[in-house]
């Protein structure tokens, strides 16, 4: 019995770390419990929380990505001037967002290809991507903002599907198949490998430099799917502002969910419940109106006390 | 002869270089629409000097203040006449932009002002009056009574002024209140989610001021939405060429908008020209350029919005 309620604890304290949150901010503010608000929660969430999932792959795997938030500017960026250029259609819109998967694809490969073949450390060849990205979107437009002028483009990022947004359902949705991919397949178990031992991965005869390309691949296609939601939700991507402190936000949710920063360790489950720790703590912030100044400290000290939480069940 | 000639060239080089101004501009990196449109304005000045043989423009931008830092020393090190720089931030830049103005760099300071009195021209915005007309404004909008929620920028000196100012101008209306007063980062995304997450917590807002435009995109989209966006007066500030677009077009719910033009950089590089060139501001009887200079907030109606819209600008 003991040990039963003990596994459990350990498989689902993070859910508890969010319901304690979310009874916390209910009591102080009875509107945050409003479902209109906790609807608003899950889609806020939802552009941090796609490219988190991605990031878990690349982190369980071993790596980091830090170009996430500087590529959804250029994604997005992408996104809105093809779509412009193309057309108002509904086959051109398809069109440019199967364009804005492929650049993201693409993008997620040459980092993954850096960083194998290349040999060079993640972390300096994503930083470098993050200057080139963030560098090119401010260059295309000069400083300023990218507008959609497609009525198409920008109609979907706010539509509610059976009374769900949208992002919220496509952010459920990846995370479920994120799950399916990586605790059902071989390349799932494969990329746990590769980040738990590198070596024992290799003598056992696992291509560790492919598994190793395909995590920042998909790590771009989560990047493109959060890109082409938020600019067609906002219609609009500043060059400058988009996108900025996700790359941390990103991180921050999955090791919040309990994955190691030194790889080999990690769940989707527990990277879509981090995430959505962070937007409940966003909209606390918010709804308990916390002074100004004192945000970035509730924000810090929450985020702590929840990896705490998580490691002391250890 | 040889050696003649060889003196000679040096000193024909040495004349035209002197005749030369060269002007240093040292300008924050865009990271949101405002200081975007700084870096537009900046871009553009020097383009109008393009064909002027005499002056010479090296721009760079920062991303923190240790990158400006270096910046200006590369530039001192270069050799320029004018410096004009918007500092990142004021203490730290203090004693490089006092050590140009002692080596008798001809120092423009615009915006964020140093830590000193050394230096030759300080031209900056008026934040109190940016934040205490749209104070006045919302109040007598909403006749004395209303909730009003406030929408800030990045918490800062700026920032805190600005929102300073508009509680100064409220403060005799005892029925008006501010329900929530939060930071949106100037970014359009955080404006926002603060602005939806507000909608689900009041079911009365009468008014928000926005610290900037490009927040205020963000709310109007938040509102739009949750399908509240009548019976509200929106304000927000410093002109994005969009808004200043609707205005003009008479959006039913941004009727005003009031100017903290990021186009100062481009008047204090004309003013670094016009220093170096002894000219004299047309009108002043004093000779020279004047040493501190606060433009003036001014407002921005359906009347006069034309004169504010520069469609190729990025902000």
């Amino acid at each position: 019995m003991c040990i039963k309620l003990k596994a459990f604890l350990t498989k689902y304290m993070i859910v508890l770390v969010l319901i304690g949150l979310m009874i916390f901010s209910g009591i102080v503010t009875p509107a945050f419990l409003k479902p209109r608000n906790i609807l608003n929660i899950f889609w806020q969430t939802s552009y941090v929380g796609i490219i988190a999932i991605g990031i878990t792959f690349v982190m369980i795997a071993g790596g980091i990505d830090l170009s996430v938030g500087s590529m959804l500017a250029l994604l997005g960026a992408f996104a809105i001037t093809t779509s412009n250029k193309i057309g108002d259609s509904v086959g051109a819109t398809v069109l440019s967002i199967l364009l804005t998967y492929g650049l993201g694809a693409l993008l997620g490969l040459g980092m993954g290809l850096l960083t194998t073949k290349g040999k060079i450390p993640a972390f300096i060849t994503t930083l470098g991507g993050m200057a080139i990205y963030r560098s090119l979107v401010l260059n295309f437009a000069n400083g300023g903002v990218y507008m959609s002028f497609s009525r198409t483009f920008s109609s979907f990022g706010m539509k509610f599907i059976a009374g769900l947004p949208l992002p919220m359902i496509v952010f459920i949705a990846y995370a479920v198949l994120a799950y399916i991919v990586l605790d059902k397949t071989k390349f799932g178990r494969y990329v746990y490998a590769v980040g738990a031992n590198e070596t024992a991965a290799v003598y056992s005869a696992i291509k560790v430099d492919v598994v190793r390309t395909i995590t920042y691949v998909i790590s771009g296609v989560s990047v493109a799917t959060s890109a082409i939601l938020l600019s067609s939700m906002m219609a609009s991507v500043s060059s400058s502002s988009t996108g900025s402190g996700f790359e941390l936000d990103a991180i921050a949710a999955a090791v919040i969910g309990g994955t190691s920063l030194s790889g080999g360790k990690g769940t989707i489950f527990g990277t879509f419940f981090g995430a959505l720790i962070l937007g409940v703590v966003n909209n606390m912030l918010v709804m308990l109106n916390v002074a100004v100044y004192l945000q970035g400290m509730v924000k810090g000290l929450i985020i702590i006390a929840a990896v705490l939480l998580q490691s002391l069940r250890r | 002869m040889r050696k003649f000639l060889l003196v000679l060239m040096v000193a024909v080089a040495l004349v035209s270089f002197a005749a030369k101004y060269r002007i240093g501009v040292a300008i924050p990196a865009a990271d949101h629409g405002w200081t975007g449109g700084m870096v537009w304005w900046a871009q553009y000045a020097i383009k109008q000097y393009q064909n002027d043989p005499n002056v010479e423009f090296y721009l760079v931008t920062a991303k923190e203040p240790s990158e400006q830092i270096a910046q200006v020393q590369a530039l001192l090190a270069r050799g320029i006449d004018a410096l004009v720089i918007n500092p990142y931030e004021s203490a730290p830049l203090t004693p490089i932009c006092v050590q140009a103005f002692r080596q008798g760099v001809y120092t423009v300071i615009v915006d964020r002002g140093i830590v000193s009195e050394e230096y030759n021209v300080y031209i900056a915005g008026d934040n109190y009056m940016y934040g205490y007309l749209a104070g006045k404004y919302i109040a007598e909008k909403l006749k004395g009574k209303g909730n009003i929620v406030v929408i800030r920028g990045i918490p800062s000196t700026i920032d805190d002024e600005r929102v300073k100012a508009f509680k100064d101008a409220i403060a005799p209306y005892p029925d008006l209140k501010i329900i929530a007063e939060q930071p949106g980062y100037w970014s359009r995304e955080k404006a926002f989610e603060v602005m939806q997450t507000l909608l689900t917590k009041f079911p009365q807002i009468d008014a928000v001021w926005t610290g900037d435009d490009d927040m205020l995109h963000g709310v109007l989209i938040a509102l739009r939405q949750a399908g509240r966006d009548k019976n509200i007066i929106l304000v927000g500030g410093a002109c994005e060429k969009n808004i200043v677009k609707m205005i003009m077009d008479g959006h039913p719910l941004i009727e005003v908008d009031f100017t903290y033009p990021p186009n100062m950089i481009a008047t204090a590089i004309n003013l670094a020209v016009m220093a170096l060139k002894g000219e004299s501001l047309n009108g002043f009887y004093q000779k020279g350029i004047p040493r501190k200079i606060i433009l003036s907030t001014e407002t921005v109606t359906r009347q006069n919005a034309k004169d504010y819209y520069f469609p190729d600008s990025v902000f």
